[in-house]
């Protein structure tokens, strides 16, 4: 399984992501560049945090339109899994890969701290290692991400399973204290917290791991089934 | 050559924390009668145009595509000679 970490100008947990894949997975993984324009090597796309293009006019504004995207647009379309973490999600959220939008903190503040997250779905493909409901430590960092749907999206989130972890004790003031939501059919999710911060227990918590292992788990899974046929 | 100006607001339907803290940073300095605030982006441009039609059209453009995030954000523009 392969894995590609994007790269804007500006990423700065680009690093922390291929070495949780490498570390946790030793699966390959490569860094791609923004202008890239051929995804079709990658089974998986971590588009990681940061401040593309210094979080310019919103965050993930500009990066939206960065060549590499119309490709996450497409390998999304094709089942691939895609991961946005932290501005990673504000990029899927502008590109409308994802519902909503991230708002400032409501306490104004940037928030850099554990957070305690909640398994709302463990069926994706990025949570089938935990358990449901399971509570998980995950490191948060960031200014901007309050999340915001309005009431029907939220109903449509709720009736397609689609939101993956909330805060049980929310930092930022996201609507119904979601932390990472998934597109309908799952295979892309988006997320304040950091999991690639948690990959190794020196860091405070290995709890982020199983983000990991559950990628391959089911890309394994999907597979195996794949070739058999 | 023609001269636009964008107004990008969030929603009123959605909260601005920036406007919340400011109209609150107002209150305790003695100016009570701020009912409510709301912080936005102010973005002007000249337009290689003459055509006002044309201009508006792309003007729409640029901010649904870009310039405004409309889950939370509304937007105006205005256009003078």
């Amino acid at each position: 399984m392969k894995f590609a970490v994007l790269v804007f100008p500006g990423s700065n947990c680009d690093i922390d992501c291929y070495k949780a894949v490498e570390d946790t997975l030793g699966e390959p993984v490569d860094y791609v560049w923004h202008t890239a324009t051929d995804l079709s090597a990658y089974d998986c796309i971590l588009v990681p945090g940061g401040f593309s293009y210094g979080d310019y006019l919103r965050c993930g504004a500009i990066s939206q339109f960065a060549p590499v995207m119309a490709e996450v647009a497409k390998a999304a379309e094709q089942g691939k899994f895609v991961l946005g973490i932290c501005n990673g999600f504000q990029i899927l959220t502008e590109a409308g890969l994802l519902p909503g939008a991230l708002r400032r903190n409501m306490s104004m503040k940037f928030r850099c701290h554990d957070s305690v997250l909640k398994v709302v779905n463990n069926t994706t493909p990025f949570t089938v290692d935990y358990a449901k409901d399971e509570e998980i430590i995950i490191p948060i960092a960031h200014g901007e991400g309050n999340y915001y749907c309005d009431e029907e999206t939220l109903e449509q989130l709720k009736v397609n399973n689609q939101i993956v972890f909330t805060y049980s004790d929310n930092p930022n003031g996201s609507v119904a204290d979601i932390a990472g939501v998934s597109n309908i059919q799952g295979n892309v999710v988006g997320m304040m917290p950091h999991p690639e911060r948690a990959a190794n227990a020196l860091l405070g918590s290995e709890d982020g791991k199983r983000m990991f292992t559950s990628i391959l788990k089911t890309w394994r899974d999907r597979h195996g089934a794949a070739s058999i046929r | 050559m023609l001269k636009a100006t964008v107004y990008v607001t969030i929603k009123k339907s959605v909260l601005d924390p920036q406007g919340v803290a400011v109209q609150g940073a107002l209150r305790s300095v003695g100016f009570q009668e701020v009912e409510s605030l709301r912080i936005g982006k102010y973005m002007e441009m000249t337009l290689d145009t003459d055509d006002r039609a044309v201009a508006e059209e792309r003007l729409k453009e640029m901010c649904e595509k870009l310039l405004a995030n409309t889950v939370i954000e509304d937007y105006r523009y205005e256009l003078e000679d």
